[in-house]
């Protein structure tokens, strides 16, 4: 049997517990409760009620609502886990990233990388969380919201003593009720904007029955976020990369496929400075020493021409200048370069003399380029130097000999020979930062530091993003959502003449102490009583 | 009813599967960077070998492509090098092509590099661009092209002399 049909004829879904039509209570359990629970009407949750194959199963595991809040804790948790440290997208690609989390976070920046946090919000667990808690917002709305719907439907206005007995707020009054005053009330809830229905006599308003549709309004702005959210997955929707770009450096701006470079002019940093900027500024820098006024990348955008061949080298268009600043993004075809972060005074050049160790006679200035160091600088006069080997970001291996860790010139080291008129055959020389070793004997000759040249890096976050409108879309219903169940309450007054009495009872889904002063209002002079709340102690609104 | 119930979950329960299944389908994806896929025409390059002589490698067709990922601060890299040499030895004039790309350095570590194991195939720098049109993300790794441009196979990590040769023999045109 799938149907339940009341003593009034009318044909309820199966798992009904009030009637939908006149409100008699049709399971036995509830009868004997004073009150009736109106979550709901009363309806059949269809969910709780057919459990049979599996596809039943699993949507009624989605459709409880105990399901859905643990899903929200856990997703709160995990979501906060992540901000722990930075993910891995926001940390600068200057090593690898098990050694960077290490590194700056100690074991438990390990730890963090190794449980796979560094990439928390694209892990496929932290996916399907969400795509689960999708899943449980759309099958619990579905399996309230129609039930609900039907039974707000297919309400009678006469409804059973039952039904009204059982209301929170009821009342008898041994009265003969006079058209006067059935007048007068009808009156009084008309300018209440209670809408009336009338049968036999009996009375039933109602106002405000849209805002019981808030919450699946809400969560229809949920789920649209939601898609939103997924559609940033599909090729050509949503781009978010990071470009880091030394000064000098002319670079294809990822997500661009190539058609767009950016050219790194000048990376400027300034902080507030206590003489010359204004006299407002002095407390905030007498307070926190260093105040930044200005993070600014001088940028040239080009355009490639011609056909896209990777690795060949691009002939390009410029096509304007541009400082891009915090908030202030260089946009192009639908994409926007945001100032995000920097590196100051990374190393580029390091500058050696060539001296003789006996009479510190010095010959010829070597500038290396960390980068793109020469094979041999020559200096004249017999004097020359080459360069054997480069660790640009130098380390002993496993097996002690010198490596590099990456091409990051964090730490440049270099074997020279030197080459000088007493040696032709020339002389073996380990220079790294503070070290200067002779690993083949005694030289007659070293390579003197003489200084660094140091550049900026700096770093734009690439953002193309065409969910963004859906995304703001299901916010606005979402809060739609929010102020239609918040801000105006579902009342239901209902009057009925039974016997020599007169019985009246109402409902509201909040703010039970403005139904009762409202219906004060309404039944005031009427010589009937305004219903009662039959909850004896009185919950404070 | 009972059947038109079960049929309105199982499809609203198939929709959102699908979605799901998208989703971390294309999120799965975009974190490997799978951009080769095997069987289909590799992605075309230009690139300038330490000689100066430009490669493309579309004008490649006809012969077998031997592509190497590498870097001089790779061990597994320095390592294989050699037997990619030996085996470059055996099959150039069978009409494999061996293609050494380098990711990033400088032109010294990478000419000091060749100095030292003494490689004969035609080894170039890429700043990046091919790096990203192939989704190379750990080195080494190595592609096997056929004479018509399609990927036969990737191979990241080290490869043991019989593994290159095999790996030669199946690209021979």
């Amino acid at each position: 049997m799938n149907e339940v049909k009341c003593e009034c004829g009318h044909i309820n879904p199966q798992g009904t517990i009030l009637c939908e039509s006149c409100g008699r209570v049709l399971e036995d359990k509830e009868k004997e409760k004073q009150l009736v629970d109106m979550r709901y009407e009363g309806s059949a949750r269809r969910s709780q009620t057919y459990n049979k194959t599996i596809i039943d199963k699993i949507w009624n595991f989605f459709s409880s609502v105990k399901v859905g809040v643990w899903l929200i804790i856990i997703l709160l948790v995990a979501s906060s886990l992540g901000t722990i440290f930075p993910q891995e997208m926001y940390i600068p690609p200057v090593m690898p990233a098990w050694e960077y989390y290490e590194e700056q976070y100690g074991w438990l920046g390990k730890l963090y990388y190794d449980l796979g946090f560094h990439n928390l919000y694209s892990s496929w667990w932290y996916l399907l969380l969400i795509a689960a808690l999708g899943i449980s917002l759309v099958i619990a709305s579905l399996d309230r919201v129609v039930p609900l719907y039907r039974s707000l439907k297919n309400q009678r206005v006469s409804r059973h003593e039952s039904f009204l007995k059982r209301q929170r707020m009821f009342s008898t009054s041994d009265a003969v009720l006079t058209d006067e005053a059935v007048g007068k009330i009808k009156e009084n809830l008309t300018k209440k904007r209670y809408k009336l229905r009338e049968e036999n006599g009996d009375i039933l308003a109602e106002k405000n029955r849209f805002s019981r549709w808030g919450p699946y309004v809400n969560h229809l702005g949920l789920i649209i976020f939601l898609i939103g959210g997924m559609l940033r997955f599909v090729p050509g929707m949503y781009v978010d990369e990071i470009l880091w770009l030394r000064e000098g450096e002319t670079k294809a701006i990822p997500g661009t496929e190539g058609r767009y470079y950016l050219e790194n002019n000048q990376f400027i940093f300034e902080v507030y400075d206590k003489d010359k900027d204004e006299e407002v500024f002095q407390d905030a820098i007498n307070k926190a020493g260093t105040v930044v006024k200005n993070y600014q990348t001088d940028a040239t955008l080009y355009q490639r021409q011609g056909e896209i061949v990777p690795g060949e080298k691009p002939e390009l268009e410029k096509i304007r200048d541009q400082a891009i600043q915090v908030n202030k993004p260089l946009k192009i075809d639908g994409f926007a370069l945001y100032q995000v972060d920097y590196k100051l005074d990374e190393m580029s050049k390091m500058a050696f003399k060539l001296e003789n160790k006996e009479t510190g006679d010095q010959f010829g200035d070597v500038t290396v380029d960390l980068y793109d160091p020469e094979m041999k600088y020559d200096l004249g006069k017999g004097y020359k130097v080459e360069v054997m080997s480069y660790f640009p970001d130098f380390e002993f291996n496993e097996d002690g000999e010198p490596a590099t860790k990456s091409r990051i010139p964090n730490n440049p080291a270099f074997i020279f020979k030197m080459f000088t008129p007493e040696n032709t055959e020339g002389e073996v020389s380990f220079v790294a930062i503070r070290q200067n070793l002779e690993p083949l004997g005694e030289n007659d000759y070293k390579m003197t530091f003489a200084g660094i040249e140091t550049k900026n890096v700096t770093a734009l976050t690439v953002r193309k993003d065409h969910t963004l409108w859906i995304i703001g879309l299901g916010g606005l219903i979402f809060m739609i959502g929010v102020i239609q169940g918040a801000y105006w309450n579902h009342r239901r007054v209902w009057l009925r003449r039974i016997n020599n009495q007169v019985w009246t009872a109402a409902h509201t889904n909040k703010n039970w102490h403005g139904l009762k002063r409202e219906l004060e209002d309404v039944f005031s002079d009427s010589g009937i009583a305004a219903p009662e709340d039959q909850v004896a102690e009185e919950k404070k609104e | 009813m009972k059947k038109k119930r079960l049929i309105t979950r199982t499809i609203i329960l198939a929709v959102m599967a699908l979605a799901v299944g998208y989703t971390l389908y294309a999120n799965m994806n975009k974190d490997k960077n799978q951009k080769i896929v095997i069987g289909k025409p590799a992605p075309d390059f230009v690139l300038v070998d330490m000689e100066g002589n430009k490669h493309r490698l579309s004008e490649y067709k006809g012969q077998g492509v031997f592509l190497n990922f590498w870097a001089t601060w790779c061990k597994p890299c320095e390592r294989e090098m050699p037997y990619i040499e030996n085996q470059y030895q055996q099959f150039k004039d069978q009409g494999v092509q061996v293609l050494a790309i380098d990711s990033g350095e400088s032109e010294l570590a990478v000419n000091r590099f060749i100095e030292r194991k003494g490689m004969t195939f035609p080894v170039m720098i890429d700043e990046g661009p091919v790096q990203a049109a192939y989704g190379i993300n750990p080195l080494p790794i190595t592609f096997l092209i056929d004479k018509e441009g399609n990927v036969v196979r990737s191979h990241t990590g080290e490869l043991d002399e019989k593994t290159v040769r095999d790996f030669m023999e199946q690209i021979k045109p």
